[in-house]
């Protein structure tokens, strides 16, 4: 993304009031846009104001007036995390996203690199089979894996929801959706990097292994990061998936939480607004720390 | 092995044909603990379930499990032929969840794509463009869940909670519950569904713009080409591929678009925002009919199929020229 730095770096200095005038010509343009920027911030400006608000507020006057009123209060905020356990659903969309995130990563990056650096016979079929794979409905693979888990459960441990009553279920179930599409992301950014470095090494006797930990990963972080970043963020978002492989309520993530606060007590948006805006907070935070990553991520990503 | 997808960095350099063979035996089994966690993740979590799905749909089930009798296309044809949440053929204008996908389908895009390719020419002409671009695409970030709830809030049919009510209220008209009527409700979500994902089809169109060579605009301009003529037949022409791209993002969004349904109306008034996803959520986990929600699910596997298609052309296609 060009920034407006670098923009302005380039064009030729204006006296200021070619500025001013050309400014003004090209105001049309500029309210267009301020109309429209305005559009996209009101949604959520609105949520947020909501947010801060006492509950009789929220019913009896619009958030639009509350900028005169400044009566703010954080009970919302406190009243979700505590009353409602929106502070322990935040523990488990955690606990449910970070190994959601790694078990791909670890997973695809072994297989890409295979597919990237190591030929065997029906390498580009096998790979080929794998990015038709990405965009498989998820829904058509939930109750069969349900039910292996299931399965699975007894077999390991005599009880059927040994899996499927904790958070592993959830981690496989997330692993096995987002690997096609790490294999993809991670394989055409492995073949990119330099062939000389690999086949030196090779000749050097370094082993797949040693190439894989020593010089691809080190060289594919800002890949890496791209992909870690996205699926984090793609399972910290799910409500989906987490209605079908969270059984136990103590075990909610934040969404479910919010779903339940919805059918529970209905539209009640003191406990709603606050609600979303712990939920929004971390993608946010990763938005604006990271936001380079995660458009290459998304842009990837388009294919999901 | 097809060609033209080999890949550049291939660690073999051509070996004679004699030891070909044994150069890929020797591949192989070096491949196979790299390969091994994701193939077996791959057949047993994607491979495997997808056939069973298939077969559940054609079974007689008990629950989520498999029942003994085959009951042929009988799910089928209950799903297109009776089930009018599904598909109501009854009177016109049809209606179900297929339908309200189909509107899904017409509507997202074409608003998407319209919004995208505004604000995409708009922002590469001003200073502060990275701004408004991380205003518009910041809801890209945000779960569907919270999404839902925001737009909750807009459409609230109290004048005093929901703006947009507020707006009709100052010209001096009744509220609507935007969410609550039939004839509005399907398309209120969709329109909170645009403003969550316009931010990718500008940031994607946006690049394709920039790289667009200055020379060929300049060189229109000097010959006398206004600012449309530029965008109509300089750059839109040019845009045709990303289009496609982000077209066929929008369109396996809407196949697969659940949550925010969910979170916003549950599929109703009377049915009037469920969505196919919608109905396999419902008939397998709240009507527990794993069989019939299973040929929901094929219906939506049927209808990616082109999409899975268009993807691996595209992919050979592109590591040919590469």
């Amino acid at each position: 993304m060009t920034t407006a730095a670098e923009t302005i770096a380039v064009r030729p200095r204006e006296s200021v009031s070619t500025r001013i005038v050309g400014f003004l010509g090209r105001s049309p343009l500029h309210i267009a846009l301020v109309v429209l920027a305005g559009l996209w911030l009101v949604p959520t400006v609105g949520l947020l104001v909501t947010s801060f608000r006492p509950r009789p507020d929220i019913a009896s006057s619009g958030w639009w007036t509350a900028f005169a009123q400044t009566d703010f209060t954080l009970k919302n905020y406190d009243l979700v995390l505590n009353a409602n356990q929106m502070s322990s659903s935040f523990l488990n969309s955690a606990l449910i996203a970070f190994p959601s995130t790694f078990l791909p990563l670890f997973i695809g990056a072994l297989a890409a690199y295979a597919f990237s650096w190591i030929r065997f016979p029906f390498r580009d079929t096998i790979f080929l089979s794998i990015v038709a794979l990405m965009v498989v409905p998820v829904q058509s693979a939930f109750v069969p894996i349900l039910v292996e888990f299931q399965d699975l459960g007894e077999f390991l441990t005599g009880t059927k929801t040994a899996i499927t009553g904790w958070y592993f279920g959830i981690w496989i179930a997330h692993t096995v959706f987002a690997l096609p599409f790490c294999i993809f992301l991670l394989r055409n950014f492995f073949i990119t990097l330099p062939r000389d470095l690999i086949e030196a090494a090779r000749v050097d006797g370094a082993s797949n292994w040693k190439i894989f930990r020593s010089i691809v990963v080190p060289l594919s972080v800002p890949a890496l990061a791209s992909f870690g970043i996205f699926q984090f963020l793609w399972v910290w978002n799910d409500l989906l998936t987490a209605l079908v492989f969270i059984q136990e309520s103590d075990q909610w993530p934040m969404t479910i939480r919010i779903s339940q606060l919805l059918s529970t007590y209905g539209v009640e948006f003191h406990l709603l607004s606050a609600g979303a805006f712990i939920l929004m907070a971390v993608p946010l935070a990763v938005f604006f720390a990271l936001q380079r990553y995660f458009v290459q991520g998304l842009l990837a990503g388009s294919v999901k | 092995m097809s060609s033209g997808t080999v890949a550049p960095g291939s660690n073999v350099q051509e070996p004679p044909p004699g030891r070909r063979l044994a150069a890929l035996r020797e591949g192989g089994l070096q491949a196979i603990p790299f390969l091994a966690p994701a193939v077996v993740f791959v057949i047993f979590g994607l491979i495997v379930p997808v056939i069973w799905t298939v077969a559940l749909s054609v079974n007689r089930t008990r629950g989520l499990n498999f029942g003994t009798e085959w009951i042929g296309l009988d799910n089928y044809q209950r799903l297109l032929t009776r089930d009018s949440r599904f598909l109501d053929r009854d009177e016109f204008p049809w209606s179900g969840a297929l339908v309200n996908n189909i509107r899904w389908l017409i509507v997202y895009p074409v608003l998407c794509l319209f919004l995208g390719l505004v604000t995409a020419v708009l922002a590469t002409r001003v200073r502060y463009e990275a701004a408004f671009k991380a205003i518009i695409f910041v809801p890209m970030a945000i779960s569907a869940t919270a999404v839902g709830v925001i737009w909750l809030l807009v459409y609230s049919p109290d004048a005093d909670i929901g703006v947009v009510n507020a707006l009709i209220g100052t010209v001096g008209g009744d509220p609507v519950s935007w969410l609550g009527r039939t004839d509005t409700a399907n398309y209120a979500i969709i329109v909170a569904y645009v403003w969550a994902s316009t931010g990718f089809v500008m940031v994607v169109l946006s690049a394709a713009l920039k790289g667009i060579s200055q020379e060929v605009i300049e060189a229109a301009r000097t010959d006398g080409a206004t600012e449309w003529d530029i965008f109509r037949r300089v750059q839109l022409p040019l845009l045709s591929l990303p289009i496609a791209v982000v077209a066929v993002w929008m369109i396996i969004n809407v196949i697969k678009v659940f949550d925010v349904v969910y979170i916003m109306t549950k599929g109703g008034p009377g049915g009037a925002t469920r969505v196919i996803a919608y109905s396999y959520y419902v008939e397998t986990f709240e009507n527990g009919l794993g069989g019939y929600g299973a040929a929901v699910a094929v219906v939506m596997l049927v209808l990616i199929i082109p999409v899975m298609i268009w993807q691996i052309r595209r992919f050979r296609s592109e590591a040919v020229v590469s």
